[in-house]
């Protein structure tokens, strides 16, 4: 599988960004439709996240993504914000099993070098990342076996339907 | 429960709860797919898990006894969105015969186990982060999402990375004016956000022993604020009487073997530990008390899954009784679950917050999620006894919220500022 998209770093904090801060508790309650949940993703961080993405983008941050609450709807408000792929040093764990489980690849590797804006392609198969605007490559993580299982199959949802349960 | 597997490893409690679950000798790194003792989810994210139990064309879960849901996090509904979300939760939990706890009767971590729904020895999945609290009773218990929730409720099973274990042992004597939040705080400041990421807690040692099993729920509450995927301790004859106090099933306490392998060992003397706080608008900016004295407060909330329990309220009441709440703030209060506010009302602490001029809530999330029962406003400051004080947690990113134990707040209430409970004592 191979992405392309530009990179999008929200603004004022890069590590241990929490899922209150993907999507605050005051729009988790009240809205439903994921299109119009994914309006509000990172509001309380960076308000003009939202405004700066085009279908296939990246989002990309530090260390701890994801950290806090188990709400998917976090994951699915960046999934339908139309971003392919999220880019961190390293996942909070409900958060990273949450995306695989909507089918959004979260991948670890060294995001120090991406700027907002550059663009990237990020090869799953081979494991490459090429940031093309700064024309260099960083490596990314192996995922593990399970994760490409879910990835393969579209989420956990195409998963129960193909299999009728966990065939990982 | 699941049937005692043996190993020729020496092995922690997670990889022993996960073995019996799965049937294999599970070592920390293998994945593991898990039979599930019991099963929850809250009106936040049960929504979501019923439109995954829809798409997956499922008719029926696996086992109704095993599941139950809660309706605590927007509870009452504020607004007509979350009704919506209310009544579908209600509808699903009819058809599938499951146990619904709706409106009043408490937070979700509080009636899991005070209903008797986990026992020690239990793996149990809740969508909802702060699921890890029944690690206190020795119960493998973490947070999951909502899709893996209606996977859960479909097959009984879940996909589990058996994981690495971090010891926590706690040294010397408690001081007087410091509580289990406490302990935590400090914990979480040390290791940081993501210190446990991937890995189990098991937390001992004296103070644990000595401290309630109310108190030991706080701790493992928090486990998830340093990124741990369980906070577990064992089953010592305190938690076993507690069980037995409010549940009928028969308990497989697991303890870790002598030699179990741990990425990490901590030693933390809590003798000379001061009360702690944790700055906005994280968790792990966690200081002394001393360096935030005076900040004036114009909001305290006391209660959350965190710190909503009887001995939570009955330490506020201890240091309020006969005082009132400065005139420039207000407290609001909001107990676990329906029984503690009974049993408050028993033996008095519920009349005594009430007239130091306490504000009560329905027992549930109160307004530690940010939904309704207290949004604060631009610029104001509040002191809670909650676990997250994330900018826009309580529902204005413009606020600022301080972490704090029980005492700590029912001392700032009487100053109107972040105020030493050890002076009240």
């Amino acid at each position: 599988m191979t992405l392309t998209g530009k990179a999008h770093i929200p603004k004022k904090q890069k590590d241990d960004i929490n899922t209150d801060y993907i999507i605050s508790g005051r729009y988790k309650f009240k809205i439903q439709d994921p299109n119009e949940l994914a309006k509000h993703v990172m509001e309380d961080l960076d308000p003009e996240f939202y405004g700066r993405l085009q279908k296939g983008d990246f989002l990309v941050a530090g260390k701890n993504f994801g950290c806090g609450s188990s709400r998917e709807q976090a994951p699915q408000a960046i999934k339908y914000a139309g971003i392919s792929a999220v880019l961190a040093k390293s996942f909070a764990r409900i958060f990273y099993r949450n995306c695989f489980n909507l089918g959004l690849p979260a991948i670890e590797c060294d995001t120090d070098g991406i700027e907002e804006g550059d663009e990237l392609e990020v090869d799953l198969n081979s494991g490459i990342i090429k940031n093309k605007t700064k024309g260099r490559e960083i490596k990314i993580s192996p995922l593990p076996r399970t994760m490409q299982v879910l990835l393969a199959d579209g989420g956990l949802v195409e998963h129960f339907k193909k299999h009728g349960g966990f065939k990982l | 429960m699941g049937k005692n597997t043996r190993s020729e490893r020496s092995r922690t409690i997670a990889e022993k709860i996960l073995s019996n679950h799965s049937g294999m000798d599970a070592k920390a790194g293998d994945i593991v797919i898990a039979d599930l003792d019991f099963m929850i989810g809250q009106d936040g994210t049960s929504g979501v898990a019923i439109d995954s139990f829809r798409k997956m064309n499922a008719k029926k879960v696996f086992d109704p006894a095993k599941i139950a849901i809660i309706i605590d996090h927007s509870s009452p509904s504020p607004n007509e969105g979350v009704s919506a979300i209310h009544k579908k939760i209600r509808e699903f939990a009819k058809e599938q015969g499951i146990t619904l706890y709706d409106i009043g009767c408490g937070v979700c971590h509080q009636l899991t186990p005070e209903q008797g729904h986990c026992v020690p020895g239990d793996l149990v999945i809740g969508a909802d982060s702060h699921t890890c609290t029944y690690g206190a009773i020795n119960v493998f218990s973490t947070g999951i999402g909502s899709t893996d929730l209606a996977a859960g409720w479909i097959s009984g099973k879940l996909w589990f990375k058996v994981p690495e274990t971090m010891k926590v042992i706690y040294k010397g004597k408690m001081p007087k004016g410091i509580y289990s939040k406490d302990l935590i705080l400090n914990l979480i400041g040390k290791i940081r956000a993501d210190g446990a990421t991937y890995l189990a807690l098991e937390i001992e040692g004296s103070p644990i022993d000595e401290m309630s099993v109310d108190a030991r729920f706080t701790i493992s509450n928090m486990a998830i604020e340093c990124g741990a995927k369980a906070g577990l301790m064992r089953a010592d004859s305190k938690a076993l009487d507690w069980v037995k106090k409010h549940s009928r099933r028969k308990p497989n306490p697991q303890e870790a073997d002598k030699d179990a392998k741990y990425k990490e060992i901590i030693e933390i003397d809590v003798s000379k530990l001061e009360p702690q706080i944790a700055k906005p608008h994280t968790v792990d900016n966690v200081c002394p008390i001393a360096e935030v004295l005076g900040t004036p407060i114009q909001q305290g909330y006391i209660g959350t899954c965190t710190n909503g329990r009887l001995e939570d309220f009955q330490i506020a009441a201890k240091i309020l009784k006969g005082k009132k709440v400065h005139r420039d703030c207000r407290l609001i209060i909001a107990p676990a679950s329906k029984d503690i506010l009974m049993d408050m009302i028993k033996d008095g602490t519920f009349q005594i917050l009430l007239e130091s001029g306490a504000a009560s809530v329905t027992p549930g999330c109160g307004p530690c999620v940010g939904t309704h029962n207290g949004v604060p406003s631009d610029g104001e400051n509040v002191i809670s006894t909650a676990n997250r004080n994330f900018k826009g947690r309580m529902g204005n990113p413009n606020a600022f919220i301080y972490l704090a134990s029980p005492a700590t707040v029912a001392a700032s209430m009487i100053e109107g500022k972040i105020a030493d409970p050890r002076k009240y004592l």
